[in-house]
């Protein structure tokens, strides 16, 4: 719980990470390249948005299990905008953005109004958006965009992949208002102690709301970056990417149980997670094996860090 | 929460016993009372527009068809009860459907291929157990792993193949006992069996006092590190059961299961009453809770209603039970 306990954990994730690099940079010739690293980083920008909204979500002690299904709803949308209602791509685009944005305030107001557990709030909003995805779309997808589209998701800015800078840009701000400022501080008040929290005057409902709404925006940011690097929108996109970005989160350090949490271990988590997937499978281990040994690596972690921790504090 | 409330107290057999009848067992068994009357009130509103909705085979079809879903909810209350949950068990039923085909086609008698993926699941259950009580990882993030781990096993070991060509007699959740479908058998009794022990065994009302208040049950006697790993291996013992349901109901079995599973095992816990903070709900909520979800997905094509939109409904539907619960509990305090 000590600003020590953090400092280790995120030492000890960095320390895994160099150590993954160089054994996986012995194994292939082509892992260690400039151009490999930042493909790495192109395919790990949809999960780590998510993911570094995730971080603020599960430090108050909350989860939001819905982004997978706010994705591919508004991935949909995108397509239902722009070819069906016939509006211009960018509008489409931003009217997507805000009906997922929509998305996660609905969680926030089911988990503050109604006092909905926010993991039964967001199963159920899970079912209920992939289910509006599945229904808007009937299975058709929609493809043929205009090639500046694909700038977003296949294109390069400054030699370095478009979308990594919006990552950058999202690691940034979510480390700067856990780390630096008093909503920062709210939220790990909250994820604490959260009767304390509201007993100390801090608005735990607009916070909730607040972060939950962040994460359908991040969800729906990362739709609209899935739709132009595959370029086409289906209805099952996103499937199965809140365990993926949960992982991240938990790798990195951030009690499930709240208060305790960065965005820089996430981040750390994430580019350990993608070394694993991509050094291992230029060694010519499959994808399979790749996920068993991520769900070795996350219990091992966390197993470790506790182990530290309880030797660190007594 | 906005609610200070965990939920209802344990159902206990003296709780409320100057209330009336009917205010206790709205107290103690309001959720199951709440999905079994939207059960009663879909059968009522589908029977009206098509007839042919309540025809023998449709009957068989609901309560059979999810009948696995049930049986794994049953222990999953269980888990959910003391605190915790499990993200893990879609994948290992996947995996246990795989080992129980493999070893039906190679030529081991039936019921070792039925009951030797069961052990199976207890062994892996177990395994989890420990991480969680003696280890003290959360049991999200120990699930969580497990999850990839097995998902990732059961796809490089079968390589997408399906496994077909299973023996007749393998085949139990096809049959009949007494002229009724086994599965709707197994779900009954398991169920009943399941809710007598969790109400009426110290063992399984210890459950209910290591989810509602841990230091307590501890300072009370409780071997709380043991019953964990035990909860986690009865888990894996009804995973494996309802493995026996689910691989043995069609012709094939496939490497893949229904994309999260593990979710509507949750959700069929959740929505039937047992409390995500553990302490509280019965598995006959569960069991009930996963019979909704078939008859909403029957009642949709009986009704017509486009497939496309079928999960949509189910989630409004989720959500408007879950709404209606917290707005309930309210009144109720």
């Amino acid at each position: 719980m000590t600003v020590r306990s953090i400092f280790r954990h995120e030492t000890f994730l960095a320390l895994l990470l160099v150590v993954a690099l160089v054994v996986l940079s012995f194994q292939s010739d082509r892992f260690f390249t400039t151009a490999n690293l930042l493909n790495q980083g192109r395919l790990m920008t949809e999960t780590g948005l998510i993911a570094i909204a995730m971080t603020l979500v599960i430090a108050t002690g909350g989860i939001d299990l819905s982004v997978g299904s706010i994705l591919g709803l508004t991935a949909i949308l995108v397509g239902v905008f722009w070819k069906s209602l016939g509006l211009p791509l960018p509008a489409a685009i931003l009217a997507a953005l805000a009906s997922g944005t929509l998305a996660g305030f609905g969680n926030g107001i089911i988990v503050t109004r109604f006092g909905v557990p926010p993991l039964i709030a967001t199963l159920a909003t899970l079912a209920l958006y992939r289910g509006l995805a599945e229904g808007i779309s009937e299975a058709r997808s929609v493809r043929g965009y205009p090639d500046w589209f694909y700038g977003l998701g296949q294109g390069e800015v400054l030699d370095v992949p478009t979308q990594l800078w919006l990552l950058l840009a999202a690691a940034a701000t979510g480390a700067v208002i856990l780390g630096y400022t008093r909503w920062g501080r709210a939220i790990y008040a909250i994820g604490a102690n959260e009767v304390a929290a509201r007993f100390s005057g801090l608005s735990v409902e607009k916070t909730k709301i607040a972060l939950y709404t962040a994460s359908g925006f991040a969800s729906a940011l990362a739709a609209v970056i899935f739709v132009s690097r595959v370029s086409t929108t289906r209805s099952d996109m996103g499937t199965g990417i809140e365990l993926d970005a949960i992982t991240a989160v938990v790798l990195g350090g951030t009690s499930i149980f709240g208060g305790r949490g960065t965005v820089l271990g996430t981040v750390l988590g994430l580019c350990l997670i993608q070394a694993l997937k991509n050094g291992l499978s230029l060694a010519g281990v499959k994808g399979d094996g790749t996920t068993m040994l991520i769900g070795v690596v996350l219990i091992l972690a966390i197993l470790a860090s506790n182990l530290f921790e309880r030797g660190g504090t007594r | 929460m906005t609610t200070s409330e965990t939920g209802r107290p344990p159902a206990g057999p003296k709780s409320g016993a100057r209330r009336g009848v009917l205010k206790r067992l709205m107290a103690d068994y309001g959720q199951e009372i709440v999905v079994f009357a939207a059960i009663l009130a879909l059968f009522v509103v589908v029977t009206a527009i098509n007839p042919r909705f309540v025809s023998a085979n449709n009957l068989t079809s609901i309560f059979s068809g999810n009948a696995y879903i049930a049986v794994a909810a049953i222990g999953m209350s269980m888990v959910i009860v003391t605190g915790n949950i499990d993200v893990s068990v879609g994948a290992l039923i996947g995996v246990l459907a795989t080992i129980s085909g493999t070893l039906a086609v190679s030529g081991y008698p039936n019921w070792v291929a039925w009951f030797f993926p069961v052990l199976v699941g207890m062994a892996v259950m177990g395994v989890q157990g420990v991480l969680v009580a003696y280890a003290r990882i959360p049991s999200i993030v120990v699930t969580l792993g497990m999850l990839s781990i097995l998902r990732g096993g059961l796809i490089s070991v079968t390589g997408g193949t399906w496994i077909s060509n299973l023996p007749a007699d393998f085949l139990i959740a096809q049959k009949r006992l007494f002229d009724i479908p086994v599965p709707l058998v197994a779900m009954v009794v398991l169920t009943l069996l399941a809710a007598a022990w969790m109400r009426y065994f110290p063992f399984g009302r210890s459950l209910y006092a290591l989810g509602g208040n841990p230091e307590a049950a501890v300072a009370t006697g409780i071997p709380a590190e043991r019953r964990i790993v035990a909860v986690f291996v009865i888990h894996g013992f009804f995973a494996g059961l309802a493995t026996i349901l689910f691989a043995t109901q069609l012709q094939v079995i496939q490497s893949t299961v229904p994309p999260n599973l593990e979710l509507t095992i949750i959700t069929a816990s959740v929505i039937g009453g047992v409390s995500i903070l553990g302490g509280s709900g019965t598995v006959i909520g569960s069991t009930l809770a996963a019979i909704l979800f078939a008859t909403i997905g029957s009642a949709l094509i009986f009704t017509n209603v486009s497939a496309y939109w079928l999960r949509a409904v189910i989630g409004l539907l989720i959500l408007a039970t879950v709404l209606a619960d917290m707005l309930r509990r309210r009144r109720t305090r």
